[in-house]
C-alpha cells in the first residue's frame, strides 16, 4: 500500500523539522582550542532521510497500539501471546526446557572462556534484574539508587575479605543480609514518599553511596578501589583461572534457578499478591488492610538482597572492584534489563538481560551507540509496548459454569 | 567579612541559576505532574548551541556582545524546540499512562540527548567563550563579585519579572493556571490543553537555556554531562520551594544556592554533591510539600 499524499506531507515535514532541530549540534563542530570549525553536512541529508522513513514507522505504530486499545476496550478479550499458549502446552514446554537444560551445561565447554564470562556477567545481571524486579515490576517503586545496593554487596566481600579473611561462602549470605539491612535502612524514610519522589530521592542514595566510597579513602580505599579478591572456592580445591570461570558459571546457574523459585514463590504468595494491589492502586489497597509502609518495605527490602548478593559474585567475578563500577549508568541499565524485557514477568526479565548483556558484546561495532540505544530503547518501549517483550499474563480465575463442561473456553 | 560576602554572593549566583532550571520542572509538574527528567540536558543543549553559535560568530571576527546576544537568542529558540520536541514525542504519546511509564520514558529521553550530544560533537570540556565583558565600576569589588556574576543577577531578576507577568495577565498565562488547577475542567471550558501543555515546555525550556548560557560564560567550561546534576540540583530545589509553585521554585534555589556555597566553604568541598542529595532526603522526610507548597490529600 502506498502511503497517501497527506502522509508523505507529513513525513516531510517531520523531517524538515529535525533537521532544523539538528542542525547545529549535528553539522557543526567548533574547537574552541585551535580555532577551527568543522562542516559536516552530510549529517544533516542523512538525519532528513532518517526522520523521513522514521515518522512513517512512528504513525504505523502509533495507529496500530491505538486500534489495540480500541479491541481492549470493546471487550474482545485481549489474544494469549503466541509464545504463552505454547508454553502451556506440556508437550512442548518440557522438551523446550530439557534443550535448555543441556545447552546450559554444554555451554562453557562448547564455547572459550571469553564467551563463558560473558555469560556470567549476563547471568549476575539476571539476578539483580530478577532483584529490582521484585521492586520496579511487581510493587511499582521506581528505585533509581539500585546500584547502591549492589555497592553494598560487593564492598562487603571486598572489605571484610581485606580485613578479616573471609571466603566467599560466608560472605554470600553477609552480602545478601547487609543488602536487606540497607534496604530496610534506606527505604524505611523514603517509603512514605509518593512515586516519582521515591526515583530521585533513591537516585540520591545511589550517588550518595558512590561518592562515599570515592571519597572516604580509610574506608574503602577511594577511588582505587580494592584488588586480588580472591575467587569462590570449593572445598579447597584450586582451580586454574579457567576451571575456576566455569565454575562461577555453575554456581551462577544454580543461582538464577534458585532466584526464579524465590521469585516465583514470592509472586504467588499472599505478599506478592499485595505488591501487585498495591502497583495497580494504593488506596484501594489500603482500603482492603494492608499495610501499605511494611508491604513496600519488603519489596525495597527483597530487591536489595538479591543486589547484595549479585555485588559478592561480582567482586568475586573481577576480583577488584572500584566505585567506577557503581554508577547511575549501571542502574539504569538494569532498569533497562525490566523494562525491556517485561515488568513484572520473570522470563522477561531473563530474556530482557540476555539481550542486552549480550547483544553488546557481539555488537562491538555498534558499541558507541550503546547508550543511545538504552535511551530509545527506553522511551520506545514505554510509548509503544509499555508491558515488554514478553508482558505478564496476569493470574485470572477462569470461571466454568456448571452445564457445560465440555465447552472449550 | 569579605570571605563571607563572596560566599554569600556566590550562593546568590548558584541560587539564581538553579532558579532559572527549576522554573522548568516546576512549571511542567504543575501542568501534567511529570518529573521531566530531560529538562537538564535541554538546558545542556541550550548551552551547547550558545557555544556552537558563539563560536562560528568569534571566527567571523564579530563583537563580543553582538555574539552574546545573537548566542543566547539561538540557545533559547533551539532548546525551546527541543523541550517542544520532546514532550511530542515521549510524553504525549503517555498522557494517559501509569505515571511511572511517563517517568521512565523521560529517564531514557535524557539519555538519549546526552549520548546524542556526545556522539554528536565530543565527550571533552569545552571551553567557553568568555563573553560577559569585565565592567570598568566593578574592578574595586573584584575580589567579593565578579561582573559575569552581576549579568547572571540582573537577568534572573528580569526573567523572573517577565515570567510572573505572563502567567498573571496573558491569556495563556491565565489558561496554564486553569490547566495546573483541573486539566478535565479547563478541557471543558475550551482551554486548548494540548496547546498550553506545549506552551509550558516552551517556557520552561527557554529559561533553562539562558540559565545554560549563562552559567557556561560563568564558569568557563562545558561538556556533555553537565544537565545531568544541574538537573538533580535544580530539582532539588523545586522540591525544597514546593514542587508546581513558581515562587516555591525561586526561594528553593536560593536557600539551597546559599546552603551549599556556605558549605562548601566553610565545611568541605568533597561531599559538595552529597549535601545536596541529604537535604533533598530530609526535606522530603520532614516536609514533603516543600516551603511554599500546599499539602495535597489524594483523592479517590
Amino acid at each position: 500500500m502506498l502511503p497517501s499524499l497527506a502522509e508523505i506531507k507529513k513525513s516531510l515535514l517531520t523531517s524538515i523539522w529535525f533537521m532544523f532541530l539538528t542542525f547545529p549540534v549535528m553539522v557543526i563542530r567548533v574547537n574552541t582550542i585551535y580555532k577551527t570549525v568543522e562542516w559536516r553536512w552530510w549529517n544533516l541529508f542523512f538525519v532528513g532521510i532518517g526522520s523521513f522513513f522514521l515518522s512513517f514507522l512512528w504513525r504505523y505504530l502509533i495507529k496500530r497500539k491505538e486500534t489495540g486499545q480500541k479491541k481492549v476496550q470493546s471487550g474482545s478479550a485481549p489474544r494469549k501471546p503466541l509464545l504463552q499458549s505454547a508454553l502451556d502446552k506440556p508437550q512442548i514446554f518440557i522438551p523446550a526446557l530439557i534443550v535448555l537444560a543441556v545447552f546450559t551445561i554444554a555451554f562453557p565447554f562448547l564455547f572459550s572462556m571469553y564467551q563463558t564470562n560473558i555469560m556470567v556477567n549476563a547471568l549476575i545481571y539476571i539476578v539483580i534484574g530478577l532483584g529490582l524486579n521484585i521492586v520496579v515490576g511487581l510493587a511499582g517503586l521506581l528505585d533509581l539508587g539500585y546500584v547502591a545496593f549492589y555497592a553494598v554487596g560487593a564492598y562487603s566481600y571486598a572489605l571484610l575479605n581485606y580485613h578479616f579473611g573471609i571466603g566467599f561462602w560466608t560472605a554470600l549470605p553477609i552480602g545478601a543480609g547487609l543488602g536487606f539491612l540497607f534496604g530496610i535502612l534506606l527505604g524505611f524514610p523514603v517509603l512514605r514518599l509518593r512515586g516519582d519522589y521515591l526515583a530521585i530521592v533513591t537516585l540520591g542514595f545511589g550517588e550518595i553511596i558512590r561518592l562515599i566510597l570515592e571519597n572516604w579513602n580509610e574506608f574503602s580505599f577511594g577511588p582505587s578501589g580494592i584488588a586480588n579478591i580472591p575467587r569462590p572456592g570449593f572445598f579447597g580445591i584450586d582451580f586454574s583461572l579457567h576451571q575456576s570461570i566455569i565454575f562461577i558459571y555453575f554456581m551462577m546457574i544454580g543461582l538464577v534457578i534458585f532466584t526464579i523459585f524465590v521469585v516465583n514463590r514470592l509472586q504467588d504468595s499472599r505478599i506478592g499478591r499485595a505488591w501487585i494491589a498495591l502497583r495497580e492502586d494504593e488506596i484501594a489497597c489500603q482500603a482492603m488492610g494492608i499495610d501499605k509502609t511494611k508491604t513496600k518495605l519488603t519489596a525495597f527490602a527483597l530487591g536489595a538482597t538479591w543486589a547484595g548478593m549479585g555485588g559478592v559474585v561480582f567482586a568475586a567475578k573481577t576480583t577488584f572492584i572500584n566505585p567506577a563500577s557503581f554508577t547511575i549508568w549501571e542502574s539504569i541499565i538494569i532498569l533497562c534489563i525490566v523494562v525491556l524485557g517485561g515488568m513484572g514477568s520473570i522470563v522477561g526479565v531473563i530474556t530482557g538481560a540476555l539481550t542486552l548483556i549480550l547483544l553488546p558484546e557481539y555488537l562491538r561495532a555498534f558499541s558507541e551507540y550503546r547508550t543511545l540505544l538504552f535511551g530509545v530503547i527506553l522511551v520506545g518501549m514505554m510509548v509503544f509496548r509499555p508491558g515488554g517483550i514478553i508482558s505478564t499474563v496476569r493470574r485470572t480465575y477462569q470461571f466454568e459454569a456448571p452445564g457445560n463442561k465440555n465447552e472449550k473456553r | 567579612m569579605d570571605y563571607f560576602l563572596e560566599l554569600l554572593l556566590g550562593g546568590l549566583t548558584r541560587g539564581s541559576i538553579y532558579a532559572l532550571i527549576a522554573l522548568g520542572y516546576t512549571m511542567v509538574y504543575g501542568i501534567i505532574q511529570l518529573i521531566n527528567f530531560a529538562h537538564g540536558e535541554i538546558y545542556m543543549i541550550g548551552a551547547f548551541t550558545a557555544l556552537i553559535v558563539a563560536g562560528v560568530l568569534t571566527l567571523l571576527g564579530w563583537n563580543h556582545v553582538a555574539i552574546l546576544v545573537i548566542a543566547s537568542l539561538v540557545a533559547v529558540i533551539y532548546s525551546s524546540a527541543y523541550g517542544f520536541t520532546v514532550e511530542k514525542l515521549a510524553y504525549k504519546p503517555l498522557r494517559h499512562a501509569p505515571r511511572l511509564s511517563a517517568l521512565i520514558s523521560a529517564i531514557g529521553m535524557s539519555l538519549f540527548l546526552q549520548n546524542y550530544v556526545l556522539l554528536a560533537q565530543t565527550s571533552d570540556f569545552l571551553p567557553f567563550p568568555s563573553l560577559i565583558p569585565e565592567f570598568k565600576f566593578l574592578i574595586p569589588y573584584a575580589h567579593i563579585i565578579r561582573s559575569s556574576e552581576v549579568v547572571i543577577l540582573v537577568t534572573t531578576t528580569a526573567v523572573m519579572i517577565l515570567l510572573t507577568l505572563m502567567i498573571k495577565f496573558t491569556r495563556i498565562g491565565k489558561a496554564m493556571r486553569a490547566t495546573a488547577q483541573d486539566r478535565d475542567m479547563a478541557m471543558l471550558v475550551g482551554v486548548d490543553v494540548n496547546r498550553v501543555i506545549s506552551v509550558t515546555f516552551i517556557v520552561g525550556s527557554a529559561t533553562a537555556a539562558i540559565g545554560g548560557v549563562l552559567i557556561a560564560s560563568h564558569i568557563g567550561q562545558i561538556n556533555f554531562y553537565i544537565g545531568f546534576i544541574a538537573g538533580i540540583k535544580a530539582f532539588v530545589a523545586a522540591v525544597l520551594g514546593g514542587i508546581g509553585s513558581i515562587p516555591g521554585a525561586v526561594l528553593g534555589s536560593l536557600v539551597l544556592g546559599w546552603t551549599e556555597s556556605f558549605f562548601t566553604g566553610y565545611v568541605s568541598s568533597d561531599y559538595e554533591d552529597v549535601f545536596a542529595f541529604l537535604f533533598l532526603v530530609f526535606i522530603l522526610i520532614f516536609r514533603p510539600s516543600g516551603i511554599l507548597g500546599r499539602s495535597e490529600t489524594e483523592k479517590v
